[in-house]
C-alpha cells in the first residue's frame, strides 16, 4: 500500500449529506478557493505554526514541538474550536498528516453500514496522488471494494487530475459557485474556467453525480444569470441532478461577511428558474 | 385482597371521568382477577416478586389467556373457522371481512389481538390482477381505518415482507397517508430477498409515521423457523404459537443485592435469580394450562389455528446498564459505562451470556416452541420502572454515536430469540437521503443485530418501546381520557421518563394489561 501521506482535516464515520447513501467522509486540508461563503473556513489553508491559538485553547490540547511547530492532543481536546475562531490564516492546528492505511483503519469498522466514501475538504483534488492512492487501496481491499468512491469538489482541478482519478473515481459532486467568471472571482477569489471544464469533462465520463448551486441573494441570483446557468447545464446534460442550496451563516468565518440568507420562497423561486431550462432532477436544501 | 379494597377500587374505576367505557370494562375484569389467589410460589419467589426484583408484568393473579397468541391466519383462510361459522373467503372483500371478524375473537393479555398476520402474504393471493393500485389503496385504506378504530391499541401488530409485492407497497402508501397509531408494523428484511427499494419504502414510511420496525429475517428463521412474527412490541414468536407469559428479572435490583462483584454475581447471584424468575414463570404456565384449561377449550386450539407445541414463554431481563455499573463499582471500577468502555461492555456480554445459558438449561412445561425452555427477551420496560434502563439498552441520552452504539449492542442480539429493542434516533437530514438509512439497517443486520428501530427527531409519533403514540394524543389525557388504551401507558411513561423533552427519545415502556386503580 502507498505510504503517501495526505493532510487530513477530519473524518466523519456516517454522513447522509455527502452523496448517495450513507458515506464515510474524509475532509482534506487546503483549498484553491477562498470563498466568502465558505462553511469550513478552517480547512482553507495549511497551518503556518504562528501559535496564536495555543494560548486560547481552554483544554490545553495545543502546544509546540521543540522546533516550534504547533501540536494538538486529540485525547484532551474538548472540540470547542476556539483555535478555529482565532485563526487569522483560515486554518486549523488539528489537521493531520495521515497515511492511506490510517484512513482504511478508520473506514473498515464503518464499512458494513456504508454505500461508499466521499473525499471532501477543503478541496479534495488538491492532493490528487493521495486521493488516487486512497481510492486504489479501497478498490483493492476485499472488504471495502464494494464501496463507491466519490469526491465533493469545487471543480478547480486540471484535466490531468481527472485523468489520474478516472480509473478509481465513481462519482463527483461539483460546486458551481457562479457561471459568470467575474462574479465568480468576486465570490471565490478565482476564475471558474477549470470548474466549467471539470463539469463538462466529468459529465462526458458519466461521473458527474450532481452539480450544486449555492444561492447568495444579491450576488449570484440574477434571473438572467440563473437562466444562463440552466441553459449551460442543460447543454451538458438536460437530465442532470442539481442541488440548489441556500446560503446559511452557520459555520462560516467568524469575521463579518457581506452575505444574507435567502428565504425559502426565494430559494424555491431561484431553483424554479434554473429547473425550467432543462429536465433536471432538482433538490432544494 | 380485602373486600373493602376491592369495592373501593371498583368504585374508583366506574366513577373515573378520565377513562371511557371500554377501558372501564377491561379494568374491572383485571380487578376481579387480582382478587383471586396467586398460584402457589415458594417463600423466596414470593418475596422477590413483592420486592419487584422479579416481576410478572401485572398480567393478573390467575392467567386465563396466554400473554400473546399468534393464530395461523393462513390456515384459517384456507379451512375457515367453524366456531365463527366462517367459510374460506373467495375474494378480497371476503378475506378482509373474514379477518376483521376473526380479530375480534383472538385473545391476549391486552384483550386485543397482538398479531394480525403477515398481511401482505395473506392478502396477495386475493388481489385480482385487474385491480388497479388506486382501487387496492382505497380498499386497504378502508380496512386500515377499521383496524385503528376497532382495535384501538398500539400493541396490535402486523408483519410485512421479506418479499416485495403489491400489497406491501399499498400498505406503505396507505400508512403514509393515514398516519395512524394502529396497527404497529414490522418489515421482515432478508438481504437476499428484500429489494433495497422496499426497505427504502419502509424508511420513508418511518419518516411519516414512525413505523415499521425492521427485523433480521435470516436470524429469526434460524431461531424460530420461517413461521415467526414480531408482535406487540419486539416480541418475536412462532406463528400458530405464542407466549404463555412474560416474567422478568430486574438486573439492577439483583446487582444491588449482591455483596461481591461481577464474578460472584455470575457464579452465585444469577443462578439464584434466574431460578426464582423461572419458578414464577412455571407457576403461571402451569396455572394457565392445567387449571384454566385455555388450550383445551379455546376454538383457536381446538380448530388447530394454534398448537400448544408452538408456544413457549418469555424470560425478560432489564436494567443491564445499572447492573453493570453496580457490579463494576463493587469491583472498584467507577468510570466504565455500558456502551462506552470495553470493561463495561465485556461485563454486559458475560452477564447476558450467563443468563442465556441458565435460561436455556432450565426446563419449562408446555414450552416445546422454545425446545422445552423459555425464550430470552430484552424487556422494554413499563411505565413504573423508574431509575432503571429498559432491557439491555444503553441509557437514554448516554448513547454513543450510531456506529459505536450498533457495534456495542449487536453482540447481545443473538441471545434474544424473543426480541430486543435498541431504538436509534436520527436527525432530519436523513429524510433527504433514505438510502442512507437503508445502508445502516442492512449494516446493522450484517453485524448481527436482530431488531432495528429508528425514530426521527421531532416526529409527531413517538415510539415508547415497540408501540407508538401520537404526542398530540397525550395532551390532556388526565382530564378527558384517550381513544387508544396504549395512550394511558404512554402518558405514564412520559411522566416517568420525560421522553418528549429529550433529544433522544428512547425510553422504557411496556406491554401491560390494564391494571386496577390506574
Amino acid at each position: 500500500m502507498s505510504s503517501l501521506r495526505g493532510l487530513v482535516a477530519d473524518t466523519l464515520e456516517f454522513s447522509s449529506v455527502d452523496g448517495p447513501g450513507n458515506r464515510f467522509v474524509v475532509f482534506l486540508q487546503g483549498c484553491t478557493f477562498d470563498c466568502l461563503a465558505c462553511h469550513n473556513p478552517y480547512t482553507i489553508n495549511p497551518c503556518v505554526d504562528c501559535g496564536e491559538c495555543v494560548d486560547q485553547c481552554p483544554s490545553g490540547a495545543l502546544g509546540f514541538t521543540t522546533t516550534g511547530a504547533v501540536t494538538w492532543n486529540p485525547d484532551v481536546c474538548l472540540q470547542e474550536d476556539h483555535c478555529h475562531a482565532v485563526c487569522r490564516y483560515a486554518s486549523s492546528p488539528k489537521a493531520r498528516h495521515l497515511e492511506v492505511a490510517d484512513l482504511l483503519a478508520r473506514i473498515r469498522p464503518a464499512a458494513p453500514f456504508l454505500s461508499g466514501v466521499t473525499v471532501s475538504g477543503g478541496e479534495a483534488t488538491m492532493q490528487p496522488h493521495f486521493l488516487r492512492a486512497l481510492f486504489d487501496a479501497i478498490k483493492a481491499d476485499a472488504a471495502l471494494s464494494r464501496l463507491t468512491c466519490f469526491v465533493d469538489t469545487n471543480g478547480d482541478a486540471p484535466a490531468s487530475t481527472w485523468k489520474l482519478l478516472d480509473p478509481v473515481l465513481d462519482g463527483a459532486m461539483v460546486d458551481l459557485k457562479c457561471l459568470d467568471p467575474a462574479i465568480h472571482v468576486a465570490l471565490t477569489g478565482s476564475d471558474n474556467a477549470r470548474t466549467r471544464d471539470s463539469i463538462t469533462r466529468l459529465a462526458g465520463r458519466g461521473k458527474l453525480h450532481e452539480v450544486r448551486l449555492l444561492i447568495l441573494p444579491g450576488r449570484n441570483d440574477d434571473v438572467q444569470l440563473l437562466e444562463a446557468t440552466g441553459d449551460w447545464l442543460a447543454d451538458i446534460d438536460p437530465r442532470m441532478r442539481l442541488k440548489v442550496i441556500g446560503f446559511r451563516r452557520h459555520g462560516t468565518r467568524p469575521t463579518p461577511i457581506p452575505l444574507v440568507e435567502p428565504s425559502r420562497e426565494h430559494l424555491e423561486r431561484c431553483a424554479g428558474i434554473v429547473a425550467a431550462r432543462g429536465d433536471f432532477s432538482v433538490t432544494v436544501v | 385482597m380485602q373486600l373493602t379494597q376491592l369495592v373501593n377500587d371498583a368504585e374508583s374505576i366506574v366513577t373515573s371521568p378520565a377513562i371511557g367505557y371500554d377501558q372501564k370494562v377491561r379494568r374491572l375484569a383485571a380487578l376481579a382477577v387480582s382478587a383471586l389467589p396467586y398460584p402457589p410460589l415458594s417463600q423466596a419467589c414470593q418475596e422477590a416478586l413483592e420486592k419487584r426484583v422479579i416481576c410478572d408484568m401485572f398480567e393478573g393473579n390467575r392467567p386465563y389467556t396466554p400473554r400473546y397468541v399468534l393464530p395461523d391466519y393462513a390456515k384459517a383462510l384456507r379451512q375457515g373457522v367453524k366456531h365463527l361459522e366462517l367459510d374460506p373467503p373467495q375474494d378480497l372483500a371476503d378475506a378482509l371481512s373474514f379477518l376483521t371478524i376473526l380479530y375480534g375473537h383472538v385473545p391476549s393479555v391486552t384483550t386485543y389481538p397482538v398479531y394480525l398476520g403477515d398481511l401482505d402474504a395473506l392478502l396477495e393471493p386475493f388481489v385480482p390482477a385487474e385491480m388497479t393500485d388506486a382501487e387496492l389503496d382505497r380498499t386497504l385504506r378502508r380496512f386500515w381505518i377499521q383496524l385503528d378504530r376497532l382495535l384501538p391499541d398500539a400493541f396490535v401488530h402486523t408483519n410485512l415482507g421479506p418479499a416485495d409485492g403489491r400489497v406491501v407497497r399499498s400498505i406503505f402508501r396507505v400508512e403514509r397517508s393515514l398516519r395512524q397509531v394502529v396497527p404497529n408494523i414490522t418489515l421482515k428484511v432478508d438481504p437476499e430477498v428484500t429489494p433495497d427499494s422496499l426497505i427504502e419504502d419502509g424508511v420513508r414510511t418511518v419518516f411519516a409515521t414512525g413505523k415499521p420496525h425492521f427485523v433480521n429475517h435470516p436470524m429469526m428463521v434460524r431461531d424460530h423457523g420461517s413461521g415467526y412474527a414480531a408482535v406487540s412490541c419486539y416480541n418475536s414468536l412462532k406463528i400458530g404459537g405464542g407466549s404463555h407469559t412474560l416474567t422478568r428479572l430486574n438486573l439492577r435490583e439483583a446487582a444491588v443485592r449482591q455483596h461481591g462483584g461481577l464474578e460472584e454475581f455470575l457464579a452465585t447471584g444469577l443462578p439464584m435469580w434466574v431460578e426464582l424468575t423461572a419458578e414464577l414463570m412455571q407457576a403461571r404456565i402451569t396455572s394457565l394450562v392445567e387449571e384454566q384449561h385455555f388450550f383445551a377449550d379455546h376454538f383457536l386450539a381446538t380448530e388447530g389455528l394454534i398448537d400448544i407445541d408452538r408456544f413457549s414463554a418469555m424470560f425478560g431481563i432489564f436494567g443491564l446498564a445499572e447492573c453493570v455499573a453496580e457490579l463494576l463499582a463493587h469491583d472498584g471500577i467507577h468510570d466504565a459505562r455500558w456502551g462506552h468502555d470495553e470493561r463495561a461492555n465485556d461485563a454486559a456480554y458475560r452477564i447476558v451470556e450467563r443468563i442465556a445459558d441458565l435460561v436455556a438449561a432450565r426446563p419449562q412445561p408446555y414450552c416445546a416452541g422454545g425446545g422445552g425452555a423459555a425464550y430470552l427477551h430484552s424487556q422494554g420496560g413499563i411505565d413504573l420502572d423508574e431509575g432503571v434502563t429498559a432491557g439491555t439498552r444503553i441509557p437514554v441520552t448516554d448513547e454513543p454515536g450510531m456506529r459505536q452504539h450498533i457495534t456495542a449492542c449487536a453482540p447481545l442480539h443473538t441471545h434474544f430469540a424473543a426480541g430486543i429493542s435498541d431504538i436509534f434516533h436520527v436527525d432530519e437530514t436523513a429524510v433527504g437521503n433514505p438510502q442512507a438509512m437503508v445502508d445502516i439497517i442492512k449494516g446493522a443486520f450484517e453485524v448481527g443485530m436482530r431488531d432495528f428501530t429508528f425514530n426521527l427527531a421531532d416526529n409527531e409519533f413517538i415510539r415508547i418501546t415497540g408501540y407508538l403514540v401520537r404526542k398530540s394524543d397525550l395532551v390532556g389525557i388526565d382530564e378527558h381520557g384517550a381513544r387508544h388504551g396504549s395512550d394511558y401507558l404512554a402518558a405514564g411513561s412520559e411522566r416517568t421518563f420525560h421522553l418528549t423533552e429529550r433529544a433522544v427519545k428512547r425510553v422504557g415502556a411496556h406491554e401491560l394489561a390494564p391494571r386496577p386503580g390506574r
